[in-house]
């Protein structure tokens, strides 16, 4: 008998409408931004690349109302800073939750869990305040700082790394005189990279398409990200929608980038979290 | 405790030979002992700093009458709630978020079953059809939205197009407030089925083939066994999908923010169709009105039917579906492939 059902035309034909519906909005979008403005009117709207991407462009990053290039090197440098750092505290704490014995650990690890749960996107308003103490707003460490570790990071680390960490390559090391920072470095990452990395890669994402909090903090026009700068163009009283749509496709196109260099490293670390949550 | 245990020597150096050594004796016990607290720390004192503080002070400010250029916050007590509990604007967002909350969770959780046991096939090309259904989820969400509003548009929106030529009459998706629901809704299933689905195709791989050949001996049709084996076996990621779905869905501010432009986007639309509770939030503690404590008590409301949601969700599913199997069987490490 099968191990498994097989799939049949019914199956791929399912799959395939799936398919075609997941990425025709992003398809469309590089439609019109390769169009000129009047693609917006036609009817039937245009689903094949036109030639005027180039134009766009151009018109886009001279948009006067957008600063769409101090938001992508704005979004660039958030969203590498935030990755690094979160990768870093998260595989320090998850070694420390997996390998390292200690007083309160699973107590302090079940707190980790129930902060996942917590909405702290109802903060916002004292996360304001505490800002405007700080002399934070509307400066890009308003956005960095709150998100330099997160709990479902040093969650899934902790996770990878009681099994993929040997305890007996880290006894070993400290009999040869080894600190923990050094176990840290030469025995725990070596061994968390794979882990490490599709954290790295699903916190780029997040933080690159992150709006509420950039869009309460930053409210200086000339400083956005580029998440930000979508919105001033959208927002626009005069809306251009083929340069509008330059601008989401731009924004989009390093997310896709990264996807489609590293899906399966995606769709894994997805999978695996989902059994272990 | 275990301090107290230091203080009287337990064991003494092996070495005993020079101070040099004793020092790195100690500090290596030292290492040992603290560095932990060391390396969690970070997430310890950003968390209450920039997540639970806030979060609490929320709780402070929503008692007071508290707006951006006085320099006095008076205490007013459950002034703030009192007034929001009569405020009609405040229930049509709460409305709005619980509209488009079950009109979006319910067919997205079913598609990411039903997508999940299509995924679950043997099957060509496994991991491109997994990264079509998932690359919605990597996408931008504000540029996405968007996207979403041009295809809603009344006039040349591609969706309306569409109607037309199975003959239904053009829908204004951004006045008609059932519709500007149905529209967001949309654009959230969009993002979350694929990734839902991957979820639920994970706990089903767990899931020991066995039953489903005893079953099939049995006579049960595949549909009989989809609803009898893998629905209840799948329960408790079931359970969680909906937790998520209910702490992000109940939270939706971008999707509808950017599905609306022009003036006053935050009021979602000029009669507020699409204006959910954390919009809400936004427009009074915030441009224009800047009144914090108003936006507190807002925020604190929602915290509230966020937990009250979910609670009630949880209790529902347990009801659901049978009993819950004593031993669950855990899928073995390593992803079997396929």
């Amino acid at each position: 008998m099968n191990r498994l059902w097989s799939a049949n035309r019914l199956t791929y034909a399912a799959l395939a409408v799936t398919a075609l519906l997941s990425v025709f909005p992003i398809y469309w979008m590089f439609v019109v931004a390769s169009r000129s403005s009047d693609a917006m009117g036609q009817i039937p709207p245009p689903v094949t690349p036109g030639g005027n991407l180039g134009a766009n462009i151009s018109r886009l990053f001279a948009n006067t109302d957008a600063y769409f290039l101090t938001g992508l090197i704005n979004s660039a440098i958030v969203a590498v800073t935030v990755t690094v750092s979160v990768v870093f505290f998260s595989t320090l704490a998850g070694f420390a939750f997996a390998k390292l014995r200690f007083q309160g650990r699973n107590a302090l690890l079940l707190v980790i869990i129930a902060t996942m749960m917590v909405p702290t996107q109802l903060g916002v308003i004292p996360l304001y305040l505490l800002m405007t103490k700080l002399n934070w707003n509307d400066r890009l460490p308003a956005v960095i700082v709150p998100a330099l570790v997160t709990g479902f990071g040093v969650f899934m680390m902790r996770q990878y790394a009681s099994q993929a960490v040997s305890t007996e390559l880290i006894e070993a090391a400290r009999i040869d005189g080894c600190g923990t920072a050094r176990i840290y470095w030469n025995v725990v990452l070596p061994a968390l990279r794979p882990a490490a990395a599709v954290l790295g890669l699903l916190t780029f994402m997040t933080t690159w398409n992150d709006f509420l909090w950039p869009y309460a903090v930053l409210n200086d026009p000339e400083n956005p990200t580029v998440q930000l700068s979508l919105r001033a163009l959208s927002d626009g009283y005069y809306q251009d929608m083929s340069q509008v749509f330059t601008g989401t496709a731009i924004a989009t196109l390093p997310l896709l980038l990264v996807f489609v260099l590293f899906g399966r490293q995606i769709i894994g670390g997805i999978m695996e979290g989902a059994v272990k949550a | 405790m275990s301090v107290q245990l230091d203080a009287r020597p337990p064991v003494r150096p092996a070495v005993r030979g020079s101070a040099r050594q004793l020092w790195e004796y100690r500090l290596s016990r030292l290492d040992e002992k603290y560095s932990p607290y060391l390396y969690i720390a970070p997430f310890f004192l950003l968390f209450g700093v920039f997540g639970a503080y806030p979060l609490a002070y929320t709780f402070w400010v929503s008692l007071h009458d508290w707006d951006l250029l006085a320099t006095e916050h008076q205490f007013v007590g459950g002034e703030n709630y009192s007034r929001l509990l009569a405020d009609p604007d405040f229930w049509h967002s709460l409305t709005n978020t619980l509209g488009i909350f079950v009109i979006s969770t319910v067919p997205q959780l079913l598609g990411a079953l039903w997508l999940a046991s299509l995924l679950n096939r043997r099957l060509r090309a496994r991991t491109t059809w997994r990264m079509a259904v998932l690359v919605p989820n990597v996408t931008s969400t504000a540029a996405v939205a968007i996207v979403f509003g041009v295809l809603f548009g009344r006039q040349f929106g591609m969706i309306n197009w569409l109607l037309d030529l199975v003959g239904v009459g053009a829908i204004d998706w951004k006045a008609n407030r059932f519709a500007s629901w149905v529209a967001i809704s949309a654009m959230v299933d969009w993002r979350w089925t694929g990734y839902n689905a991957l979820i639920f195709l994970a706990a089903m791989q767990a899931i020991p083939r066995d039953l489903y050949e005893s079953a099939a001996i049995d006579g049960a049709s595949r549909a009989r066994q989809f609803w009898s084996i893998t629905v209840p076996l799948l329960k408790p990621t079931i359970i969680f999908a909906v937790i998520v779905s209910t702490i992000g869905g109940l939270q939706l501010f971008t999707e509808p923010r950017m599905f609306h432009s022009g003036t006053n986007p935050i009021r979602g639309g000029s009669l507020r169709e699409s204006q959910t509770m954390t919009m809400y939030m936004f427009e009074n503690a915030f441009a224009p009105h800047y009144n914090f404590g108003y936006g507190s008590a807002v925020a604190w409301l929602l915290f509230a039917l966020i937990a009250i949601v979910a609670a009630i969700n949880v209790v529902v599913l347990r009801r659901l579906g049978g009993v819950d199997r004593p031993t669950r069987t855990r899928r073995p490490r390593k992803e079997r492939s396929r």
